[in-house]
């Protein structure tokens, strides 16, 4: 338990500070030739799509709840 | 839609996502991986002038016969592009921000994008605006007329006659940065082809979506 709790002030205290010698900065998406700026906008369209869709399905229950309100006052 | 076409439209963008992640690209400086993006980014550009297109192509139906439903496939086709534009927006906004240094850099075809999205905005609030539903149509025709005649010089041909780090601007029209590669155009051209697809397939489901709500509406009324 000990030796966790000394890796975790490790990561939290030291890590940054060891980060200091070559500038670290949140580059992350600079890193492996930038190949996650092409994930980030594929997840972009992929998630924009997707709220369109969830937007057309409330239109399609709406729909469903005008016929079903029809149906009721037909009967 | 027949059912094939939408399989196709489904192969087409498999190919794309596994073929433009996957095959070789030319190795450039600044842009590195991010060259790929085009496959993702681009289409949806080409996308969103080409319902646009087609909306165009309605609303100038309906003014011709305003007694078919051009009026409710003119609205949805710009529905659908604009969505698009909006996605081509923020994915190029992401890209500028890893190639160009920001998100946004005042170039001539990123205001020009985002003007042209806006004159398309004001086309929903102008429909919005008007309770009858016969001059709504006819105005809003008109109004899509001047929209897509506006757009075309404020994405194609502005940022060609000043100076744009957009590809395809500035001078350098087409796709001549990449001609060294044109394996590209292998992945591009089937992106282009499925997300249009894609786009005409929601169009389609709004329409019929449209159709089934004023048909319900009519027997309501009778």
């Amino acid at each position: 338990m000990n030796k966790f709790i000394k890796t975790l002030f490790a990561i939290c205290i030291l890590g940054p500070a060891y980060g200091q010698n070559h500038v670290e900065m949140a580059d992350n998406l600079r890193a492996e030739g930038k190949i996650y700026v092409v994930v980030t906008i594929i997840l972009i369209v992929l998630a924009g799509l997707i709220f369109y869709l969830f937007l057309l399905d409330k239109k399609v229950k709406k729909l469903e709840k005008l016929v079903s309100d029809k149906k009721k006052q037909t009967n | 839609m027949k059912t094939w076409v939408k399989i196709l439209a489904i192969c087409l963008l498999l190919y794309v996502h596994i073929g433009g992640l996957l095959f070789d690209v030319p190795r450039l400086n600044i842009l590195n991986e991010t060259i790929r993006a085009l496959y993702f980014h681009v289409p949806m550009w080409f996308g969103m002038v080409l319902l646009f297109a087609i909306s165009v192509y309605y609303a100038v139906r309906h003014l011709a016969n305003p007694y078919g439903n051009f009026d409710i496939k003119s609205v949805e086709c710009a529905n659908v592009g604009l969505v698009f534009g909006i996605l081509g927006m923020i994915t190029g906004m992401l890209w500028a921000n890893y190639t160009w240094g920001s998100p946004w850099h005042g170039d001539p075809k990123q205001n020009g994008a985002a003007i042209a999205l806006l004159v398309y905005l004001a086309y929903f609030i102008l429909r919005g605006s008007i309770q009858n539903e016969e001059q709504k149509a006819r105005l809003s025709a008109v109004y899509n007329i001047f929209a897509f005649a506006a757009m075309i010089p404020l994405i194609f041909i502005i940022p060609r006659l000043t100076s744009s780090m957009h590809p395809g601007s500035g001078g350098n029209p087409g796709f001549n940065m990449y001609d060294l590669d044109s394996n590209m155009r292998l992945v591009f051209y089937p992106a282009v082809a499925g997300w249009f697809l894609i786009g005409v397939w929601i169009v389609l489901l709004r329409v019929k979506m449209r159709e089934l709500e004023e048909k319900i509406l009519d027997i309501e009324h009778e």
